[in-house]
């Protein structure tokens, strides 16, 4: 498959290009998101929190110190690790959880993109600014045309995929996955789950960073409303409850199914002058998923399969059961 | 007898109900101990507090001489006394094996180890075979052996079951008795929160009833059996169930 | 200065019972179905519209524009419950989570295509009428939005209390179980709910409409601004909704005299954090089930 994808960034057109960048970074930023609630069992609906934190961390290194986007994300996983490990200490502290952990998080993300707007030395609602790439690919400042920053989406949501894999054959992903179903029962097997709960909610935060740093390098800016905004954090978590909740390749397929219709229907919205179009073909398709597959897509195309008893269903993962 | 676990002067409320009523006893290491009693009787409240899934109005708990009524329960776990739920738990998307497995983690992060000990537990309470279904396909007699397995997938000491008899049939109860014999066997102590009367005279060496919260008798299946304090209480209806 | 600050602290007042409205529709969808309405503020939005249109088309006074969207929304909400909602009660807070973005989207959008996405002044010019009383003075379309929505908060809380199937709807709201066991029509009660607090939103919308221009775009912060007032006052919690309306409405009065602008829209979010970590359940908190 990812063969398939490296050749697509390097035979196709620019458009496709571009837009395959923004499915793969969402692939990895849905990952992110899909690591704390499909096997943590933590809702966000504030993911955009932590994107913007990374955007920003990479976005005034860069910009007002001329220091490499790397280290920026380093900084970034630092700090958006260390809020997301903060926030659920304080709640968990004090038993907030569920539905209200999840309004905690979308009012912290609200909290800090108003804060963002008014602080001007990131630029305010002015938004900060990138030096345009000279060549077309400079490993050190992370700086290229649009095939580069292909490449380094593909990366990205190929290292996504791989850690979520790992993570979810270590002994990690036993003890949340039991946390996730059942918090009572996993304490009873000795289960830390405080400090569990922490950790993932600190890995998910790191991870959204990365992707956050790298999707305003491809987009050469930051607003704090399009990167701390209330609908990024709905862009996160759509493509992993489309694709299949839990799953290893839910993120990849579900962002590959939204984000094309996305823009085709607001292409369609904008040469028909109909504005509104791509968000009610978006609501709709989001409702139709959620009623007629609630459990996404990817573990449908699985079932399929093996109802149909395609020969190389061997080598498709399995959803959730990735062991034996 | 050298006692793992002693309860003393336990006491729990809950509003103006008090559930368990300035209750004492002690477990012999190694030994089957029944706590037995009416439906209400504050059975599983007495468990729960052992369990640290919820603290004691008033009354300690020692474990190995330390103090854990205050403890929350994983590390109540993870000093060795592990649980079963009475309404059976098993995690989802996740096979027999690797239910099994969770429990291990308290002690290993090396999920080969844990795979090990899981195949081992299962052993233990003859669910090797199924090691691979998934936990949907169970029966109910095998979902309850699972619950032990996972709890004992922990390394425990002592092995709290919260009725795991209760709506088996009575080859598959036997069949549960044997396992908890075999697993005394090896040295594990072992409380029994039961309310079927009988299969507990044969597999317990100790007894305790509570009614209406309160120690009521303590002693031998034989003893208890001929206390006339217990027929009143319970066994006229016990008997019968 | 003494002025001023009562100034202030009346207009937070009087926009604070508006907030209470919406907030009181949200809890009532909450606290009855344990479900949490994402596209709460895009009904807000529809009685803005409702209340726009109205007042253009058929130049009636607000309180009939809001007595038309009352009815409207009713309806709306009613039929939206019975359709899509219903099936995703008892479901996941995920799951439902995305089916209310959804919806929202779907709202939105349809509010785009309709009227597009520039905002409309306001077609009351109520705004622009005054009332002083001594050392304060109030515009006439705070006055009338505050004393409708107060009064529709008594009602309501009245209905709730006296009336039979009022009473149903808190039995709902306190013990579902307990609500089937003692034969309550429960798909009935979660569509009349609904109705009501979609119709609780668009009544405020349409009172408020002579305040705000009447944009799509609005609609986000208005789900926000009630999430904030409801879990301020208690999620599911009827005296909650109207206390958290009160508290949000000053608090954004008096940081709006005292802060920068953008302070101004972080206060209440600062206020929600805090409010979450020490006290979850709010001042009047239902237990989540």
């Amino acid at each position: 498959m990812f063969v398939i994808l490296a050749l697509v960034g390097a035979l196709s057109n620019p458009y496709l290009v571009s837009l395959m960048t923004i499915v793969l970074l969402f692939t990895f930023l849905g990952q992110s998101w899909n690591l704390m609630l499909g096997i943590g069992g933590q809702l966000s609906i504030g993911h955009a929190l932590f994107v913007g934190l990374g955007a920003y961390s990479v976005g005034v290194l860069d910009v007002k110190f001329g220091i490499s986007p790397w280290i920026g994300l380093l900084l970034g996983m630092f700090v958006a690790g260390s809020v997301g490990a903060v926030l659920a200490w304080l709640s968990f502290r004090f038993e907030v959880r569920g539905i209200y952990f999840a309004l905690l998080t979308i009012a912290a993300a609200e909290f800090a993109r108003i804060m963002f707007s008014g602080w001007e030395f990131v630029g305010a609602m002015q938004g900060l600014f990138f030096p345009a790439p000279t060549n077309a690919m400079d490993m050190a400042m992370l700086r290229g045309d649009a095939r580069f920053y292909y490449f380094v989406a593909l990366a990205l949501a190929a290292l996504g995929i791989a850690g979520t894999e790992l993570i979810s054959r270590s002994y990690l992903g036993y003890v949340w996955r039991a946390m996730r179903d059942d918090e009572q029962a996993a304490r009873a097997l000795g289960v830390r789950t405080f400090r569990h709960k922490i950790l993932v909610i600190a890995i998910s935060a790191a991870a959204a960073a990365v992707g956050g740093g790298v999707l305003a390098l491809v987009q050469g800016s930051i607003f704090p409303d399009s990167i701390m905004g209330m609908g990024l954090s709905v862009d996160v978590l759509v493509g992993p409850v489309v694709g299949g909740l839990g799953t290893t390749f839910g993120p990849l397929v579900g962002s590959l199914t939204v984000i094309p219709l996305n823009h085709a229907m607001s292409a369609l919205g904008d040469s028909l002058r109909i504005p509104g179009l791509n968000n009610i073909a978006y609501g709709v398709v989001l409702i139709l998923v959620v009623w007629f597959l609630p459990d996404g897509i990817w573990p449908a195309i699985v079932r399929l399969c093996k109802a149909i008893q395609v020969p190389w269903r061997v080598w498709l993962p399995q959803p959730r059961k990735a062991e034996e | 007898m050298t006692s793992l676990l002693e309860v003393r002067n336990l006491s729990r409320s809950f509003g103006g109900l008090v559930a368990v009523n300035n209750v004492s006893f002690a477990l012999g290491a190694g030994q089957i101990t029944a706590l037995i009693g009416p439906n209400g009787a504050g059975k599983t409240t007495c468990f729960n507090l052992v369990a640290g899934a919820m603290r004691p109005t008033s009354g300690q708990v020692f474990f190995e001489a330390r103090r854990i009524e205050n403890t929350p329960p994983e590390a109540v776990c993870r000093m060795g006394i592990a649980r079963t739920f009475q309404i059976v738990r098993p995690m989802r998307d996740m096979s027999v094996l690797e239910n099994a497995m969770v429990g291990a983690f308290s002690w290993t992060s090396s999920v080969g180890e844990a795979r090990s000990k899981a195949y081992e537990s299962l052993e233990s309470v003859g669910l090797a075979g199924k090691a691979n279904a998934s936990t949907d396909q169970l029966t109910l007699s095998d979902r309850k052996m699972l619950e032990t397995a996972k709890a004992l997938s922990t390394r425990p000491k002592l092995l709290l079951l919260d009725e795991v008899m209760a709506g088996l049939r009575p080859t598959e109860a036997a069949s549960v008795v044997r396992v908890l014999r075999r697993l005394a066997e090896t040295g594990l102590t072992i409380l029994l929160v039961e309310h079927v009367m009988r299969i507990v005279m044969e597999v317990a060496s100790r007894v305790v009833v509570l009614h209406h919260g309160a120690k009521i008798a303590e002693g031998s299946p034989a003893e208890v059996v001929a206390d006339p304090k217990v027929l009143e209480s319970y066994l006229g209806t016990g008997f019968h169930a | 200065m003494l002025s001023l600050w009562l100034n202030v602290l009346a207009s937070g007042v009087l926009l604070g019972l508006v907030y209470g409205l919406v907030a009181l529709g949200l809890t009532i969808i909450f606290g009855v179905m344990r479900v949490v309405n994402f596209a709460h503020g895009e009904m807000v939005v529809f009685g803005v519209y409702i209340g726009y249109w109205a007042v253009r088309l058929w130049d009636v006074p607000i309180i009939a524009a809001a007595a038309i969207a009352a009815v409207a929304m009713f309806i709306f909400g009613y039929l939206l419950e019975t359709l899509i909602v219903r099936r995703f009660v008892g479901r996941p807070h995920h799951y439902q989570f995305i089916v209310f973005i959804g919806l929202s989207l779907l709202f939105s959008g349809a509010l785009l295509v309709a009227f597009g996405p520039d905002p409309r002044p306001a077609a009351s010019q109520l705004a622009f009428h005054t009332v002083s009383l001594g050392l304060v003075t109030l515009d006439l379309a705070r006055l009338q939005a505050a004393v409708a929505s107060g009064l529709l908060i008594t009602l309501l809380g009245a209905y709730l209390r006296f009336s039979s199937f009022g009473r149903s709807l808190r039995a709902a709201a306190d013990n579902r179980l307990g609500g089937l066991i003692i034969g309550l029509n429960i798909p009935r009660v979660y569509a009349v709910a609904f109705g009501i607090g979609a119709a609780c939103a668009g009544v405020a919308g349409a009172l408020i409409s002579p305040l705000f221009d009447a944009q799509p775009y609005l609609a986000v912060d208005f789900t926000l601004l009630a999430f904030v007032t409801v879990i301020v006052g208690g999620l599911g919690s009827f005296s909650g909704a109207l206390l958290g309306g009160l508290v949000i409405g000053v608090a954004e009065a008096v940081a709006a005299l005292m802060f920068t602008p953008s302070m101004k829209t972080a206060l209440p979010y600062a206020l929600l954090i805090i409010i979450l970590i020490f006290r979850p359940r709010g001042f009047f908190g239902a237990n989540e089930s």
